[in-house]
């Protein structure tokens, strides 16, 4: 780890926090003995450096940018081992995460809103060639109209694509998650890509303290990849040839038990990762979910204020609780259902409208879930914060109250609802 | 130079593909794997000779081949590359591989052209190879940037009032030599030396270099599949198709024309100008003997050459 000792009176550098510590430069982030401030694509593209990838191949978009800003600095400085790519768009940038991944190397990239929708068809090709990237995507609207600001727009188009999906409330948590990914997506019995997720400006342009890891920590929990197969002179294989309709079913059936196998991995990954930190992760987190009548379920960003909320609400002995989902594909089915199945009712956040369908895409699927099982919960869905729209806890707080009526009474008066709609 | 004497024999390009009989692409994979002079490592785009060669769970390829998408071949290649010497200089791989990207036309001209300028630009050592049948075949015969004025495809039929393709064939080295790589060349499967020896100083030169073959399609020409190797040769002698170097800008031509064939001889061998051989279209292969003329004089002066 490269730390640079830094004199606290160095204008423009204020101490995170702590009186007197020593202040440090650690992957350009101030540090004190109490954490760093990274905001999080910094965090990121700090996570992505100490996990000594092979390959990095990116193209900058708003507000993912500083990554590879950052990730570029590092390669100029002469800081990591990493190739670093600077391609001409997006679609090449996945392109070369391909090539690089089926090469053997250990590839990292990260993009956003428009760049994720122009490597659209790449992100297909990376799960169906099995190639274990990790890529970081810094969540913004989709255009029309333009609009730089976070919301989930963006994942949600490519919802489907068959990579797994990890989202992050804080910097810290980007960090964390972007560490593990590589050894989720490389395990031998997942071979699969994985994004991270990161609201964009909520998170990747917020300042934090933060807690990073050591160098020699992250060698030991993360060993170099070992391909399971890869194209070289000496495995002459062809890989990516045409599967006609007697094959390619079958190919597909393959990938959904790969995608699925990923969940032991994720959870056993998660809990080294906590032995290693302290901060263990899995596929929720449940915030005084045991004898709740009322929850909000949401991803990212969000799910701190909603926890802050539900704090707040049970110090006045309200019986709410919050979920905040890390791992959104593979879905936790079974573990989800077992925490909500005993809720009055439910509350789904989706920061994303499926247009024309009857829910937004977290709230479809946890209706799903619900069928044809023994549960009672009522699920009400709440859209909001497009386009960067901010939502305030006087809102979260609001939804909470109007909930516990509708627990009260039984009574649903809207089972979608559009929050902070100018009408 | 490469004779049949001193051809490799060893077949890297294994027979049993489903390419037609008397197919010109299936020709130019065979030729450029000739070429190689150590490990080689095929990047394919979606096309004729991907999707017939590596019908799951069949292979024609006897080294490392990956097929990905039908614009991406220069990317994922450029990739590829960029994992090899990561690898290598971490110690955890050895041993250099030629990486070659392969494109149809349409895979070159048209939907892949921004990432082979990327990768031109950014300098990876990777040999970009079009093989060129002057349309989309693998779809079913439509127009591409490469397809030549008035040949009929099924985008560009030959109509009552529009006789085949507009337009004119994109000038495809020219746009890579601009990018100040040190070797580009064009070359036809009918002058197969000629183009293996092409392939092998792509192959040596260190950084990008492009080889731009043309291949003729029976199917798609609407030819004789016998007369597949003829009609590469004729599209040069033509004055069609030139061949020539572009050695760190220096044009220079690979054979010296006396005459042009007239390019009638060559368009009566095929379907797709046959309307063009009717007495009302007789100004368009005026037309296109004129820009024919103009294109190959362009491409004689750039080399140097005296202009009769
Ligand atoms: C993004 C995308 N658009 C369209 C296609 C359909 N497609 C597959 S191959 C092809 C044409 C290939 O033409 P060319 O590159 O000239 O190769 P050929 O088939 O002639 O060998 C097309 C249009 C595709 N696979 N991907
Ligand atoms: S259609 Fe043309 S290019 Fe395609 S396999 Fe047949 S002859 Fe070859
Ligand atoms: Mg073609």
């Amino acid at each position: 780890m490269s730390r640079k000792k830094v004199e606290s009176s160095i204008e423009g550098i204020i101490p995170y926090s702590g009186e007197g510590s020593t202040i440090t430069i650690e992957g350009g982030a101030v540090c004190t003995q109490l954490g760093c401030a990274y905001n999080g694509d910094e965090a990121v593209a700090y996570a992505a450096k100490q996990s000594n990838v092979d390959v990095v191949a990116a193209y900058p978009i708003t507000p993912q940018t500083i990554i590879v800003e950052r990730f570029s600095e590092y390669v100029a400085n002469g800081e990591v081992s990493t190739k670093y790519l600077p391609v001409e768009s997006e679609h090449s940038a996945m392109s070369a995460c391909v090539g690089a991944s089926i090469g053997g190397a250990r590839v990292f990239t990260s993009s956003a809103s428009q760049g994720l929708a122009l490597m659209h068809e790449v992100l297909y090709l990376a799960s169906g060639l099995r190639c274990p990237i990790v890529m970081a995507v810094v969540n913004r609207a989709l255009s029309a109209p333009i609009n730089i600001h976070g919301d989930h727009s963006d994942m949600m188009g490519s919802r489907d694509c068959g990579w797994i999906q990890l989202y992050t409330e804080n910097a810290q948590e980007a960090y964390d998650l972007t560490i593990q990914s590589f050894k989720i997506a490389e395990d031998k019995n997942v071979q699969l890509p994985i994004t991270v997720n990161l609201d964009g400006f909520f998170i990747s342009h917020s300042t934090e303290s933060m807690k990073s890891i050591a160098d020699e920590d992250i060698n030991k929990f993360l060993p170099p990849r070992t391909p399971i197969y890869k194209l070289d002179h000496d495995s002459p294989i062809s890989i990516g040839g045409m599967a006609l309709p007697e094959y390619y079913y079958e190919f597909k059936r393959q990938q959904e038990e790969a995608i699925n196998s990923a969940k032991p991995v994720v959870k056993n990954v998660g809990n080294e990762f906590g032995e290693m930190t302290g901060r263990k992760y899995g596929f929720f987190e449940a915030y005084e979910m045991n004898d709740a009548d009322v929850a909000i379920i949401s991803l990212g960003s969000t799910s701190g204020s909603v926890r802050s909320v539900a704090k707040k609400l049970r110090a006045n002995g309200e019986k709410v609780g919050a979920i905040k989902l890390w791992m959104y594909r593979p879905f936790p089915t079974e573990e989800l259902f077992s925490i909500i199945k005993d809720l009055k009712v439910l509350v789904v956040m989706d920061r994303a409208i499926s247009f024309g369908a009857p829910y937004g895409a977290l709230c479809s699927d946890i209706s799903s879930i619900l069928q044809n099982r023994d549960s009672e919960v009522k699920v009400l869905n709440m859209i909001y914060g497009l386009g960067g729209r901010d939502i305030p806890t006087t809102t979260i707080q609001q939804v909470f109250e109007e909930s516990l009526h509708t627990a009260k009474t039984g009574e649903v008066k809207q089972r979608i609802k559009f929050l902070d709609m100018r009408e | 130079m490469v004779v049949l004497k001193n051809l490799s024999t060893e077949e890297l390009y294994a027979p049993g593909h489903r390419l037609c009989a008397g197919c010109g692409p299936s020709i130019s994979i065979r030729m450029a794997l000739k070429a190689a002079r150590g490990p080689i490592a095929v990047v394919n785009a979606t096309g004729c000779v991907e999707v017939s060669t590596t019908i799951f769970p069949y292979t024609a390829w006897r080294i490392p081949w990956v097929h990905a998408l039908f614009e991406n071949q220069a990317a994922v290649a450029s990739g590829l590359e960029a994992a090899y010497q990561s690898l290598e200089e971490k110690g955890k791989r050895k041993g250099k591989v030629d990486i070659i990207a392969v494109g149809g036309d349409g895979g070159t001209f048209d939907i892949g052209i921004q990432a082979i300028s990327g990768m031109l630009e950014r300098g990876h050592d990777i040999v970009y190879l079009c093989y060129d049948n002057e349309a989309y075949m693998n779809t079913g015969i439509q127009r591409s940037g490469a397809t030549p004025r008035g040949a009929a495809t099924t985008t560009s039929p030959a109509g009552k009032v529009i006789p085949g393709k507009r337009g004119k064939k994109k000038d495809f080295i020219g746009i890579c030599a601009a990018h100040g790589i040190s070797y580009a060349a064009t070359a036809s499967i009918g002058f197969f030396s000629d183009y293996i020896d092409k392939m092998k100083k792509a192959i040596e030169v260190d950084g990008p270099a492009v080889v731009h073959v043309i291949a003729p399609c029976p199917l798609g020409w609407r030819s004789n599949p016998t007369e597949t190797v003829k009609l590469a040769k004729m599209a040069v002698l033509t004055g069609l198709f030139p061949i020539y170097e572009v050695n760190d800008g220096i044009y220079k031509m690979s054979m010296k024309l006396g005459r042009l064939l007239p390019i009638e001889e060559y368009f009566k061998l095929q379907g797709r100008f046959q309307h063009l051989m009717k007495p009302e279209w007789k100004n368009e292969v005026e037309e296109i003997k004129k820009d024919t003329e103009k294109h190959y004089k362009k491409i004689l002066r750039l080399a140097g050459e005296k202009i009769t």
